[in-house]
C-alpha cells in the first residue's frame, strides 16, 4: 500500500480502483504509484488486468462496453476521472501505444503530424521540425527520412511500431503507455524498441506491459506484479526480480505461471 | 505404418459433377447477361437518334423524344441523394460511432432492413398521400424525390453501416489516444477509409432511384416538358428551381408509359439509354474504386 503523504512524489497514481465490465470484476482496489522520468514495467500471468489498468490511465476504458470504474487516478495530484476533466487535453499528457501497430492509412509524415494538427499546429516549418524530432526520438528517422510521402501502410511491422511510437511522442506526452510494444516484432526489432524505451525515460514518464520478463528486468526501473485483478507486488524492479517479497512473484518471475 | 504409393489418385465423380454444375450456372447467367443486353440494344439502338435524345414527344406529330425524361431524371437522382446520403450516412455514423450497441440502434436497424424489402408500389402511394396531399405538394418532382428518399435511405444506410464497421479499430483508438476528439477521428479517419463503401451504396441508390416507376408514377408524375430557357441567368435558375414543384416523369415512368401504349420501337430505345446510362455509372465507380486502391497502396 501507497501511503498518502507518499502520492506527492508520483507522477501517475492509481487510489483503491476498481474495475468492472458488467458485473465481470477485472480489478480489485489497486493502488499503484508512478514516478517520473522512470520505467515502470507491469507484469503478471494473460488475463490478470494489466491492460485493463493500463487502459484506465489515459481513460483509454471509456469506450468499452458496460465499463464501470471507481476509486481515483491521480495525474500531478488531479483526479483524470473527475467530471471537469477534459479527456482530450489528458489524452495529449498520458499518450498510448498500442500491442499492434496500426499506421493511418496517410503518408509517413500525415501519421507523425496526425497529433500536432488536432492540437492546432498548422505552420509548415513547425510541423517539419516536430515531426523530425519525433522520428528522431523514436529512432526511425534514418529509415524513413527519404520516404516521409510515402504510405506508411507499406512499413516493416517493426518500423510500424516505432512510427507508431513517434506518433505518440509527436504530440509532446508526459507519460507513455505502452501495451506490449514488442509482442509482434523479432528480436532484432524489439531489441530497437527496447533501446528506445531505455532513451525515452530522460524526457518521459514510462508505463510499459510485458510478458518478457527478462525484457522487464533489463528496461524498467519499477515494477508491479498483478495477479487475478490485485496488485501483488510493486517496487524497484532489481529487488523484486532478487527478492521478491510474495512467493507468488518469486513463482511468477520463474516461470511457474502461465 | 503402411507405406502407400502416391500416385493413387482417384477420379471422384461428386466433385466432378459439382464443378460442372457450377461452371454451367455461371455460363447461364453470363448468357442471361449478354442475351437480355444484347436483345434490347439491337431493338432499340435503331430508334436512337439525336432528334430522339433532344426533343419531347409530341402526340399529335405521332414523334417520340425522351429529352424532357433526361433532365427529370437528374433532377429526381439529384434531389434524392441531396436528401438520402446526409441523411443515410449521418444515422449510420451516429448509431455505429456514438450509439454503441443500444437499444434505439436495434430499432432503427430492424426498421431499416423491413422498409428495404417493402415493394416500391407501397412507398408510392405512401408518397402520394402524405407529400402530396397532406403536405399538398401534389404531383411533383419534390414529392417524387423525398418519396424515393425513403425508399433508398435503409440502402445506403446499411451500406455505410458495413463499411463503418469494416473500418479498422487501430484507426480509432490511434486517434482518441492522440487527443483527437470523436468527430474529428471521425472525419479524417473513419469516413476517408469508409468512404468507397459508402460510396458504392451511393451507386447501388442512383441504381435504383433510375430503374423505380411505380413509387414515381403517382407521386412525380409522368409530364415531359423541358424548362423553357432565356439565355437570362437569374430567370433560367428561377426557372430551374420552380421545376422543383412541378410534375415530371423520369425515363422509366416514361419507359412504362410507352410499355403500356403499345409504342414498343420507343420503349427499347429508352430502355437502351437507361441501361447505358447505369453501365456507365457502374464504369466510373470501379474505375474510381481502382484508382483509390492505387493511391493508398503506394
Ligand atoms: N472490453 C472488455 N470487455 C469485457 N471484458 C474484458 C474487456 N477487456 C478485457 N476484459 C477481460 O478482463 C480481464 C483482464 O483483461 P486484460 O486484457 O486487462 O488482461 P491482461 O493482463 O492485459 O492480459 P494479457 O496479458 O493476455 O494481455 C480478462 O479476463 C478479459 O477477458
Ligand atoms: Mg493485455
Amino acid at each position: 500500500m501507497i501511503g498518502r503523504g507518499a502520492m506527492a512524489e508520483y507522477k501517475m497514481a492509481a487510489e483503491n480502483l476498481e474495475l468492472y465490465y458488467g458485473n465481470r470484476h477485472v480489478l480489485n482496489n489497486i493502488s499503484v504509484g508512478i514516478r517520473e522520468k522512470a520505467v515502470t514495467a507491469l507484469i503478471g500471468p494473460s488475463g490478470c488486468g494489466k491492460s485493463s489498468f493500463l487502459r484506465c490511465l489515459n481513460r483509454m476504458n471509456d469506450m468499452a462496453e458496460g465499463v464501470s470504474i471507481q476509486g481515483r487516478i491521480l495525474l500531478d495530484g488531479e483526479d483524470i476521472y473527475d467530471a471537469r476533466t477534459d479527456v482530450t487535453k489528458l489524452r495529449r499528457r498520458v499518450g498510448m501505444v498500442f500491442q499492434q501497430p496500426v499506421p493511418f492509412p496517410m503518408s509517413v509524415y500525415d501519421n507523425v503530424a496526425y497529433g500536432p494538427r488536432i492540437h492546432g499546429i498548422r505552420n509548415r516549418q513547425r510541423l517539419d521540425r516536430i515531426v523530425e524530432e519525433a522520428l528522431t526520438g523514436a529512432a526511425i528517422w534514418d529509415e524513413v527520412k527519404d520516404r516521409l510521402g510515402k504510405s506508411a501502410l507499406g512499413l516493416s511491422g517493426g518500423q510500424k511500431q516505432r512510427l507508431c511510437i513517434a506518433r505518440a511522442l509527436a504530440v509532446e506526452p508526459e507519460v507513455i503507455l505502452m501495451d506490449e510494444p514488442t509482442s509482434a516484432l523479432d528480436p532484432a526489432a524489439s531489441f530497437k524498441v527496447e533501446e528506445l524505451v531505455r532513451s525515452l525515460k530522460q524526457r518521459y514518464t514510462v508505463v510499459i506491459v510485458t510478458h518478457n520478463m527478462r525484457q522487464a528486468a533489463r528496461i524498467s526501473d519499477y515494477a508491479v506484479f498483478f495477479l487475478a485483478g490485485e496488485v501483488v507486488e510493486q517496487g524497484v524492479t532489481d529487488s523484486i526480480f532478487t527478492y521478491p517479497a510474495d512467493r507468488r512473484t518469486g513463482d511468477y518471475i520463474r516461470g511457474r505461471y502461465g | 505404418m503402411t507405406e502407400e504409393s502416391l500416385y493413387s489418385r482417384r477420379k471422384r465423380p461428386f466433385e466432378t459433377a459439382a464443378a460442372a454444375a457450377v461452371y454451367l450456372a455461371s455460363a447461364l447467367s453470363a448468357v442471361i447477361f449478354i442475351g437480355i443486353t444484347g436483345y434490347v440494344f439491337i431493338k432499340g439502338t435503331g430508334a436512337i437518334s439525336w432528334k430522339f435524345l433532344t426533343s419531347v414527344s409530341d402526340p399529335l406529330k405521332r414523334t417520340d423524344g425522351i429529352a424532357g425524361n433526361i433532365i427529370n431524371t437528374v433532377y429526381i437522382v439529384g434531389l434524392t441523394l441531396a436528401a438520402a446520403v446526409p441523411a443515410g450516412v449521418g444515422a449510420a455514423v451516429y448509431l455505429n460511432e456514438y450509439a454503441g450497441c443500444g437499444r434505439a440502434a436495434a430499432l432503427v436497424n430492424f426498421a431499416a432492413e423491413t422498409l428495404s424489402g417493402l415493394p416500391s408500389v407501397i412507398f408510392g402511394l405512401f408518397g402520394m398521400v402524405f407529400f402530396g396531399e397532406t403536405l399538398g405538394l401534389g404531383y411533383s418532382l419534390l414529392s417524387g424525390a423525398l418519396t424515393l428518399t425513403f425508399m433508398v435511405l435503409p440502402l445506403i444506410m446499411s451500406n455505410t453501416r458495413e463499411a463503418l464497421r469494416s473500418v479498422p479499430e487501430g484507426y480509432r483508438y490511434g486517434a482518441l489516444g492522440l487527443g483527437a476528439s470523436r468527430w474529428r477521428m471521425i472525419r479524417t479517419l473513419v469516413l476517408p477509409a469508409a468512404m468507397p463503401g459508402i460510396l458504392g451504396g451511393v451507386v447501388l441508390a442512383v441504381g435504383r432511384i433510375v430503374g423505380e416507376s411505380a413509387a414515381l408514377l403517382f407521386t412525380a408524375g409522368s409530364s415531359r416538358f423541358l424548362p423553357r430557357l432565356s439565355g437570362d441567368l437569374m430567370a433560367d435558375l428561377g426557372e430551374l428551381g420552380k421545376k422543383v414543384m412541378g410534375s415530371g416523369g423520369t425515363l422509366a415512368v416514361e419507359l412504362y408509359l410507352q410499355i403500356q401504349n403499345g409504342n414498343y420501337r420507343a420503349a427499347f430505345a429508352t430502355a437502351c439509354v437507361l441501361m447505358a446510362a447505369l453501365m456507365c455509372l457502374n464504369l466510373v465507380f470501379r474505375a474510381f474504386g481502382r484508382m483509390k486502391k492505387m493511391l493508398t497502396a503506394g
